[in-house]
């Protein structure tokens, strides 16, 4: 009976999670309109904007070192297996394949939500520490179109780009390899990578990246506005902003993989 | 009596099993500033969130301006929000934007002025809490009176019908506790907003209230003019008025709990 009742309160308190987060996404969707240049209220853009040099612009850097070391390393380790084989062209073909499709979107996903999410998730729990989101509701301002659906937006627009930047720096990074162990020069290179490229492939790595941006903001929100009580429990939700987002990207990913996969074969 | 422009009615929230309010009744009428007193954790913090609508309660029914806050559109609760401004405790001034910026805020988002009507309200307001030249300044940069300052500032700046504050003194040195004291009764006058205080600084709350109300326990137990409320008789409001601690050491079940901790219970009962 105690376990069950145990059980029981676990299940009770994801699908409560699950169901406040779905609602958050849904008010967060329907404010996009009003956070949009032009048609939208007046400051919400530039606030957006902001935020897109936070969470884009300045982990540019991060992710293109991070994505070109990955790249790096997969190309030394298929090629110390290829080379048995004779078949070392097939390494551009990982490289860009695994990117374009899977790694490209994971990594740039997993820098942004231990950059971005958690700094979302400690702004609004700082936020609510302090009491400036119930100032906000009093005042007849909604939290979430103020403060959640810049970020979205933000997020949205960036992570995708970022998500390009990434594949194309692992890319460069194979080139680099080829180069240095094969003295393949760019163009050669570029040639045999452009034929390895399917657009299916693009367009599964891109929408995987949306995908994983609204996965981050939406949880990085999430656990801010849960904060109750003092300063360390802001730290407590940082954390688990970032361990939450990255456990359920993974997890969206393996969908989306398989999703693909199994339309694919048809 | 007209209408009271808030109203509550038999209350009750609890937190965990343990109530806090026990069926408040409370009506609040146009114009007048009323002082809600009590000691901690006496429920007055959570009454106010209820009144703001921040909380839901179990029962009961908060009425502002007639119409039930935890009952009513989407759109009449951001009506009545906009009659309402809120001084918080810690004052929730936006920490990434400046003075000015704060109080511009309402303004922005709830009307529809032109920026340049907007800076001029922003310097009315700022100018009448005493602040006029420290609009470009961070929140970070004010000294703690000046942050509830800007917050009443923030408050008034969609000029609300009904102004409430929570624990405006808290943190404050006497003098700069005073000063807002004045600064509340100066827009009392100039603009006939009705004022809700909840504080537990006496001084304060008689130089400014008409009427005191107290809560102690979850329940109100007076609601009355402060004359009457000074001289009262009642054991609970004498205690609060003249300072009187709460004996906890020599409680009869701190002395049980320290007798069985030494192993003595059998031996004095």
């Amino acid at each position: 009976m105690n376990v069950l009742e145990v059980i029981g309160r676990g299940v009770v308190q994801q699908l409560a999670y699950v169901g406040g987060l779905t609602t958050q996404f849904w008010s967060g969707l329907t404010a996009v309109p009003r956070v949009l240049p032009l048609v939208g209220r007046r400051g919400r853009w530039s606030a957006a904007i902001r935020q897109m040099c936070a969470i884009g612009v300045d982990a540019l850097p991060m992710v293109a070192i991070v994505s070109a070391c990955g790249g790096f390393i997969l190309a030394i380790q298929s090629a110390s297996e290829l080379s048995q084989f004779g078949a070392m062209q097939l390494v551009i073909d990982i490289v860009v394949i695994a990117f374009t499709r899977e790694l490209g979107p994971l990594l740039t996903a997993i820098v942004v939500s231990g950059r971005s999410g958690s700094a979302f998730s400690a702004e609004i729990g700082t936020m609510v520490v302090t009491e400036e989101i119930d100032a906000l509701r009093t005042m007849a301002i909604d939290p979430i179109e103020l403060v959640l659906t810049p970020k979205y937006l933000a997020s949205m627009v960036v992570v995708p780009c970022l998500t390009i930047m990434s594949s194309a720096f692992a890319i460069l990074a194979g080139a680099g390899f080829m180069y240095l162990s094969r003295n393949m020069t760019l163009p050669i290179f570029l040639r045999y990578a452009a034929q390895a490229v399917v657009l299916r492939d693009i367009v599964m790595g891109l929408l995987k990246s949306v995908v994983f941006a609204t996965i981050i903001a939406q949880v990085g929100c999430m656990e801010g506005f849960r904060v109750s009580g003092g300063p360390e429990a802001v730290g407590k939700s940082a954390t688990s902003a970032v361990v939450k987002s990255t456990f359920l990207v993974i997890f969206a990913d393996l969908f989306i993989t398989t999703m693909f996969y199994l339309l694919g074969s048809k | 009596m007209a209408d009271p422009i808030i109203s509550v009615r038999d209350l009750v929230v609890s937190y965990g099993g343990r109530r806090v309010l026990d069926g408040v009744n409370l009506d609040i009428q146009q114009g007048e500033v009323l002082a809600l007193l009590g000691g901690s954790g006496s429920g007055k913090s959570t009454m106010l969130r209820h009144i703001i609508g921040l909380e839901r309660p179990d029962s009961g029914r908060i009425c502002v301006q007639g119409v039930d806050i935890n009952n009513c559109s989407a759109r009449e609760l951001k009506a009545l929000r906009r009659d309402m401004g809120v001084s918080f405790q810690g004052s929730a001034l936006f920490s990434s934007m400046t003075v000015e910026e704060n109080v511009q805020l309402p303004l922005r988002e709830l009307t529809s002025l032109a920026d340049p009507v907007i800076e001029i309200m922003t310097y009315i307001k700022l100018a009448a809490v005493g602040l006029g030249d420290a609009g470009k300044l961070f929140p970070q940069e004010l000294s703690g009176g000046m942050k509830k300052r800007a917050a009443v500032a923030r408050a008034t700046a969609l000029d609300p019908e009904i102004l409430i504050f929570d624990e405006p003194s808290a943190g404050l040195d006497p003098i700069v506790a005073a000063e807002l004291d004045e600064l509340i009764l100066f827009l009392k006058r100039a603009f006939h907003m009705t004022v809700l205080i909840v504080t537990h600084e006496m001084a304060s709350a008689f130089r400014i209230a008409d009427r005191v109300a107290m809560l102690y326990k979850g329940s109100l137990i007076a609601v009355e003019d402060k004359e009457s409320f000074r001289a009262s008789n009642d054991p609970r409001i004498r205690q609060f008025l003249d300072r009187i601690p709460e004996r906890i050491a020599e409680s009869e079940s701190v002395q049980r709990r320290i007798r069985e901790l030494a192993g003595v219970t059998g031996a004095t009962e």
